[in-house]
C-alpha cells in the first residue's frame, strides 16, 4: 500500500494546527490543500449539486486539488447541520469521478460512543498511539486557541497599521513558526513572543474608531477566501473589526447554556448551528453601541436564514444597521464592494450626527 | 378558547394526531385553508426571502390564524432521538413566527419535540394540555386516543397503496415532504398531471415508518434527519414495484440539495427526475418537464419488453 498522505478542507488558518495533529498526532504525512482559488471554487461547484451551501463546494474543490497534490486519504468532520451529511456526498461524488482516494467520514462515529472515532483514526494509521494522539490533541487545542487570540488583535487593529503589510507579515511569520513548537512550553513562549510583537508594531489608531462587529454562519465567517475578504476590506476603509466566532470559543468553550438566556427576549430556543450565536452577538454589538454589523452566510444557509427574521427585530429595537451578505459560487465582487461602500457612508454619517 | 392550527409544515404529518387530541379534550380547533396564492403571497411577506417554499407558506398560514383564534400551535421539533435530527427549519419555526409576528398580539402555544432534551411525544402533549388546561389524566387519555386514530389512518392509507402496487399500470413513486407533496398548492398540481398522464403516483410517505427508517442504511448510512431517512428508506422498500422516481422538493432545501443527489447517484436502475418547486412556475413548465419523463419510461418499458 503507498503512503497514506492525508489531507483536510481549509478552513482559515488552522491548517497549520491540523497538519500538526497529522503529523506528529497520528503520524502519518499531511498534504495542505493547495490555497483556495476561483479554481477552487469552480472545480468545487461544478461536481456538487447546484443548491448546496457553498462550504460543501469549497470543501469538494479543496479535496480534488490535494488529490492532485498527492494526497490519497481525505478526511471529513461530520457535525451539526447539514455538515452532518457532507462525507457521505463528498465521498460518492469522488468515487464517481474515479479518484481512487481512502475517504475517512466522521460522521460515521457517533458522539454517544467516544471509541468509533478512535477506530476512525485507526483506519488512518493502524500503528496509532492512543496516548500519542491525546497529547498532541491538546498541544494543538491550545495552539487553536493562540492563534484565535492574534487573529482577534489583529482584526480590531490592522486597519490602523503604520506601514502597510506589517500585520500580515507578522501573522505569516507567527504561523510558520508554530509548526516547528515541540511542547506545550514552546507553544506558550512563541505565542506570547508573538502578541507582544503584535502589539508593538505601530498603528495609528484614532480614539474613537468606527467599530464593526461580524456574524454569520461558521465556515463563511472563518475562511477568508469564502467572504471575499470581507475583514480585510473593511480594515482598509479603517474600521475596527470584531468577531466572536472562531473555534476557540465555538468548540473548545462553548457556551450554548448562557447564550440561550441572554437571548431570550428575542428566541425562545436554539435554531440550530451558529443561529443562536449570531443573535447573541448582534445583541451584545447592539448593546455596546458599535456602529454596524455585518451578516455574511453562504446562500441558502438554513439557519442564518432563520436567524435573520431575529436580527432585523434588533436592528430595528437598537437602531443599528444590519449589511446581510449571502455567497454563492456566482457572486459578483464588484456588487460586494458597491454595498460595501455604501454601508461605510451610513454608518460614518450616522456617526457624525450622532456627534 | 379557540386553538388555531396552520395547515402547513409538520401538520400534514400530525393532523390526526393533534386534531383528533384537541377533539377529546373538547378544545376547539380552527384550522387554515389549504394553501392558496394569497396565502403565499402574505407568507412571502414575512418571510426572509432566501427561506425555503414550505417556510414562506407556513407563516402566511399563521397570518390568516391570526385574530381568528385564541391561541396558536405552533410546533417545533428540534430531535426524534434515535430516529434522527430534524431539518433546522422545524427547529427555528417557532421563533420564526414569534419575531416574525411581534407587535401583532399573538398568543403561541408550544409544542416542542427534542427528544435527547425531553421526554418522549408523550411528555410533549402532556404540556400541551396543560396549556389549554386539562388535566393530567385528561391529556394522556386523550393523546392515547389520538394515538389510535394516527394508527388506524397509516394503516388504511398503506392498505390502500398496497392495492395501487397490483396491476401493470405504470408507477410512480413520489419522493417529498408530506407539505410539499400534499399541499394543493405545491404537490397538487404534480400529483394530479401524473395521474392525467395515466400513471399511477406511489407516495413514499405512505410506508411502514419503522420498516423505511431501518431500510434506508441500504441506500445512504450516515443520513442525519428522520424524515429523509424515512423518505429514503421507502425508496428502498418501493423500488421493485415502480417504474420511475420523481423527488419532489421546493426550493433552497437544506437536507433534500444532498439527499436528492445521493439517490440520484445510488439508485441507477430507475429513471429518477429531481423536481424543485419554487411556487412561481406556471403550470405548463410543469407538465412539460413530467410529460417527457412519463415518455423516457415508457420508452424503457417497451424496450424492457423487447428484451425479455
Ligand atoms: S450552517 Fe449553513 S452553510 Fe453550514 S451546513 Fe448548515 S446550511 Fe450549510
Ligand atoms: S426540509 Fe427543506 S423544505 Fe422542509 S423545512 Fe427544511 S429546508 Fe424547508
Amino acid at each position: 500500500m503507498p503512503e497514506t498522505k492525508v489531507s483536510f478542507p481549509h478552513l482559515g488558518s488552522y491548517c497549520v494546527p491540523i497538519e500538526y495533529l497529522f503529523t506528529r498526532g497520528v503520524g502519518v504525512d499531511y498534504v495542505t490543500p493547495p490555497p483556495i482559488t476561483r479554481r477552487t471554487l469552480e472545480i468545487g461547484s461544478r461536481y456538487s449539486p447546484d443548491t448546496v451551501c457553498a462550504p460543501f463546494k469549497y470543501n469538494l474543490g479543496n479535496y480534488i486539488e490535494t488529490i492532485e497534490a498527492g494526497a490519497n486519504t481525505l478526511v471529513q468532520t461530520g457535525g451539526v447541520c447539514r455538515l452532518g451529511y457532507y462525507g457521505e456526498l463528498h465521498e460518492q461524488i469522488l468515487r464517481d469521478l474515479g479518484y481512487k482516494v481512502r475517504f475517512v467520514n466522521m460522521a460515521r462515529a457517533s458522539y454517544s460512543n467516544p471509541a468509533s472515532f478512535y477506530s476512525e483514526f485507526l483506519s488512518i494509521n493502524p500503528d496509532l498511539s492512543l496516548k500519542r494522539v491525546a497529547a498532541v490533541l491538546t498541544l494543538v487545542l491550545k495552539m487553536v486557541e493562540h492563534i484565535d487570540a492574534f487573529e482577534s488583535y489583529m482584526r480590531n487593529n490592522v486597519g490602523f497599521e503604520c506601514e502597510e503589510g506589517s500585520f500580515d507579515r507578522l501573522h505569516q511569520d507567527f504561523l510558520a513558526s508554530l509548526s516547528a513548537v515541540e511542547s506545550h512550553k514552546e507553544l506558550s513562549a512563541i505565542s506570547k513572543l508573538y502578541m507582544r510583537r503584535l502589539k508593538e508594531l505601530p498603528i495609528n489608531r484614532p480614539k474613537n474608531p468606527l467599530r464593526v462587529g461580524i456574524i454569520g454562519e461558521y465556515y463563511t465567517i472563518m475562511e477568508p477566501f469564502s467572504n471575499h475578504f470581507m475583514e480585510k476590506s473593511l480594515a482598509r476603509m479603517g474600521i475596527a473589526v470584531d468577531r466572536w466566532i472562531n473555534i476557540s470559543n465555538t468548540l473548545l468553550h462553548n457556551p450554548s447554556k448562557k447564550v440561550i438566556t441572554h437571548i431570550k427576549d428575542y428566541a425562545k430556543y436554539d435554531m440550530g448551528a451558529t443561529a443562536m450565536f449570531s443573535i447573541d452577538k448582534a445583541l451584545e454589538f447592539a448593546k455596546k453601541h458599535y456602529d454596524g454589523i455585518i451578516h455574511v452566510k453562504s446562500f441558502g444557509c438554513t439557519p442564518e436564514i432563520d436567524a435573520m427574521t431575529v436580527l432585523q427585530n434588533i436592528s430595528n429595537d437598537y437602531k443599528i444597521p444590519i449589511l446581510y451578505f449571502s455567497f454563492d459560487s456566482q457572486t459578483s465582487e464588484t456588487g460586494i464592494q458597491t454595498r460595501l461602500e455604501a454601508f461605510y457612508d451610513m454608518i460614518v454619517m450616522r456617526k457624525e450626527d450622532r456627534k | 378558547m379557540k386553538i388555531g392550527i396552520p395547515r402547513a409544515l409538520l401538520y400534514y404529518r400530525y393532523h390526526t394526531l393533534w386534531e383528533t387530541f384537541f377533539e377529546e379534550l373538547g378544545v376547539e380547533t380552527v384550522i387554515s385553508p389549504p394553501t392558496n396564492k394569497g396565502i403565499l403571497d402574505s407568507g412571502s411577506i414575512y418571510a426572509i426571502d432566501e427561506s425555503c417554499l414550505p417556510m414562506k407558506i407556513f407563516l402566511g398560514h399563521v397570518e390568516w390564524l391570526i385574530g381568528r383564534c385564541d391561541m396558536i400551535l405552533l410546533p417545533r421539533i428540534a430531535s426524534l432521538g434515535r430516529q434522527g435530527s430534524a431539518c433546522m427549519r422545524y427547529q427555528a419555526a417557532y421563533d420564526v413566527a414569534r419575531n416574525a409576528f411581534r407587535g401583532r398580539q399573538i398568543k403561541l402555544l408550544d409544542y416542542n419535540v427534542d427528544l435527547r432534551k425531553n421526554g418522549g411525544q408523550i411528555e410533549t402533549f402532556l404540556s400541551l394540555g396543560r396549556a389549554v388546561g386539562k388535566k393530567r389524566a385528561q391529556s394522556l387519555h386523550a393523546y392515547l386516543a389520538a394515538r389510535q386514530a394516527d394508527k388506524a389512518v397509516g394503516t388504511a392509507e398503506l392498505l390502500h397503496q398496497q392495492d395501487l402496487l397490483r396491476g401493470d399500470r405504470c408507477r410512480i413513486l413520489v419522493v417529498g415532504h408530506p407539505y410539499n407533496v400534499y399541499d394543493p398548492y405545491v404537490g397538487g398540481p404534480v400529483l394530479d398531471c401524473l395521474r392525467a398522464l395515466n400513471t399511477v403516483p406511489i407516495i413514499a410517505d405512505i410506508v411502514d415508518r419503522r420498516e423505511a427508517l431501518e431500510r434506508s442504511a441500504n441506500i445512504s448510512s450516515t443520513l442525519p434527519w428522520a424524515f429523509n431517512r424515512q423518505l429514503v428508506g421507502a425508496i428502498d422498500i418501493y423500488r421493485r414495484y415502480v417504474d420511475g422516481i420523481v423527488l419532489m422538493s421546493t426550493f433552497p432545501c437544506g437536507p433534500d440539495s444532498l439527499v436528492n443527489e445521493i439517490v440520484v447517484r445510488r439508485v441507477r436502475e430507475l429513471p429518477v427526475l429531481n423536481l424543485l418547486i419554487d411556487g412561481q412556475e406556471g403550470s405548463a413548465g410543469l407538465e412539460t418537464r413530467l410529460e417527457s419523463f412519463v415518455d423516457i419510461i415508457h420508452f424503457k418499458r417497451e424496450e424492457d419488453i423487447t428484451l425479455a
